[in-house]
């Protein structure tokens, strides 16, 4: 029985346990006092039911227990303090039945952790621990800060989100498409960490995110792009690095190693995200993905799209795969003045990487090895590094 | 909720005279009324310049005073609006239509707090 009460606790927790926050967080207007009553609902359950029964509506139990563990929290410090502000109205009139009917309100918890009022490593920790449910503990390892100093940025980010009025609502219409892109950054950028880090669990995640965001806003096809984009690159994983860790390049990957469902599911997307007509960057940056996993890649499409890309949001990195793409079109010595025309990706290895490649192909050898040399003092990955340090050896003897 | 609008690094206003003054006063006094179309308008003024600053310190009983801003930098606070607003995305909708903002000015925006028992509180 006791087995069975707590297997009980943890499936509810474990499947709803962001419905569950969102909701209290709805109900009581503070995040924190939000979890901490979720938790005491939890260890409450996992102390009664083993005696008790487990209740009928085990969801609608530990969100009422919560609650009004919140409240009693509130009217507490209210009279040690006197003339504290009364708690929340939402949380004082809503009846169990309001609370338990609450709608699923995760949007507004997303968006509420994306607020661009918020800086982005705060989003992006406060969307893995809220939304996604990880501990601060493992935030901290994944972004390689020390724990102490990630707990106190994801307290400032609530505290900030309860005192400075950020609503905890799905922006108004004039605000969303603004504030959806800001949204799905904050996904992606879990995505490509965990791409960078080869930590397969947060890709994972970033995509059990976007999944959540697409399937909750069905209109909205940057949601779905962004969700093609990141199958489109994740069934790549398996064949970016060889056995031994080592940096394969896509023309050199073994496609048998590529994850075909996670393509067709990815294609599918894609396709009626299409539909909707002017597509937006994560749309483009999906069609390009898609036009990659085709052989032989075409890369005057390539090159269009990412031309339009820098219509619609320039960035000096879309800059570079313009050039990567353009080289492949016409040549590396056109490749090469485009990329000589960027500016600000002086620190990003990939910059140097291209150039040296291109100088290289074009028998500028000398230029070639110290670029290669700087984009390897510059690779922060290890098997970039080696990657770059056998491009390296190898330009320098021929 | 109300927000206070801090200005900085907006001293070079234009005076009287100057070929830009009305156009940019025209700006000025219609975000003020757009600012009282929405109900959200509390308080508004501009700022002499930190020239005119005395700052005043008191150490042990005496007051200390000093020609000239608390704090040695650059961008100094060159005026304010105090808004009752809905909530922070309104606050922040607004500091963007603040027209200092668009001749260089910085706006730091920042909620009023509440203080139990606070007598003269706006809020």
């Amino acid at each position: 029985m006791s087995d069975l009460a707590s297997a009980a606790v943890e499936q509810v927790y474990r499947e709803h346990r962001t419905r569950m926050l969102a909701a209290l967080v709805r109900a009581l207007g503070d995040f924190e006092l939000a979890e901490d009553a979720l938790q005491e609902a939890c260890s409450q359950a996992l102390r009664k039911w083993p005696r008790a029964q487990v209740p009928d509506d085990p969801f609608a139990w530990l969100l009422t227990v919560a609650r009004n563990h919140a409240l009693d929290r509130l009217r507490h410090v209210r009279m040690a303090r006197a003339k504290l502000p009364a708690p929340p109205p939402d949380a004082v009139t809503m009846t169990e039945k309001q609370l338990v009917s609450l709608g699923d309100e995760r949007l507004s918890l997303i968006f509420t952790c994306c607020h661009p009022a918020l800086n982005e490593e705060a989003r992006v920790a406060l969307t893995l621990q809220a939304v996604a449910g990880f501990t601060a503990a493992q935030i901290a390892r994944t972004f390689l800060v020390a724990e102490p100093a990630l707990a106190q940025r994801l307290v400032r980010a609530k505290r900030k989100i309860r005192d400075a009025g950020i609503t905890f609502e799905v922006p108004a219409d004039h605000l969303l498409p603004e504030r959806l892109q800001g949204v799905l950054a904050v996904i992606y950028l879990i995505f490509t960490r965990g791409y960078t880090a080869s930590d397969a669990s947060l890709r994972l995640e970033a995509l059990r995110l976007g999944k959540l965001v697409a399937a909750l806003m069905p209109d909205e096809p940057e949601a779905h792009g962004l969700v093609a984009l990141m199958l489109l690159h994740n069934s790549r994983s398996a064949a970016r690095l060889s056995s031994d860790g080592e940096v394969v390049l896509l023309a050199d990957q073994d496609r048998t190693l590529w994850d075909l469902e996670e393509i067709s599911e990815g294609m599918t997307l894609l396709d009626r995200a299409l539909r909707f007509g002017s597509p937006g960057p994560y749309v483009l940056h999906a069609v390009i993905a898609a036009l990659h996993v085709q052989d032989p890649v075409d890369w005057p499409r390539v090159v269009a799209l990412y031309a339009e890309l820098l219509s619609v949001a320039p960035t000096p990195v879309i800059e570079l795969n313009h050039a990567v793409a353009v080289a492949m079109v016409d040549g590396p010595l056109a490749g090469l003045s485009l990329i000589d025309g960027i500016t600000g990706l002086s620190e990003y290895h990939l910059l140097h990487s291209t150039r040296a490649d291109l100088l290289r192909r074009l028998g500028r050898r000398d230029e070639a090895v110290a670029a290669y040399r700087l984009a390897h003092d510059l690779a922060v990955s290890p098997a970039d590094r080696r990657f770059l340090a056998g491009r390296l050896r190898s330009v320098e003897v021929t | 909720m109300h927000y206070m609008f801090l200005i900085y690094n907006c001293e070079d206003r234009p005076k009287p005279g100057d070929p830009r003054f009305e156009e940019i006063l025209t700006r000025v006094n219609a975000f003020a009324d757009e600012c009282r179309r929405r109900g959200v308008f509390v308080a508004g003024d501009p700022l002499k310049p930190v020239s005119t600053a005395t700052t005043v310190r008191v150490r042990e009983g005496k007051a200390m005073l000093t020609d000239g801003p608390f704090a040695e930098t650059h961008e100094h606070l060159g005026g304010y609006y105090l808004l009752d607003c809905r909530d922070l995305d309104e606050a922040l909708e607004l500091a963007e239509m603040v027209p200092q903002a668009h001749f260089g000015a910085t706006i730091e925006v920042r909620p009023v707090d509440h203080i139990p028992g606070l007598n003269h509180g706006v809020a």
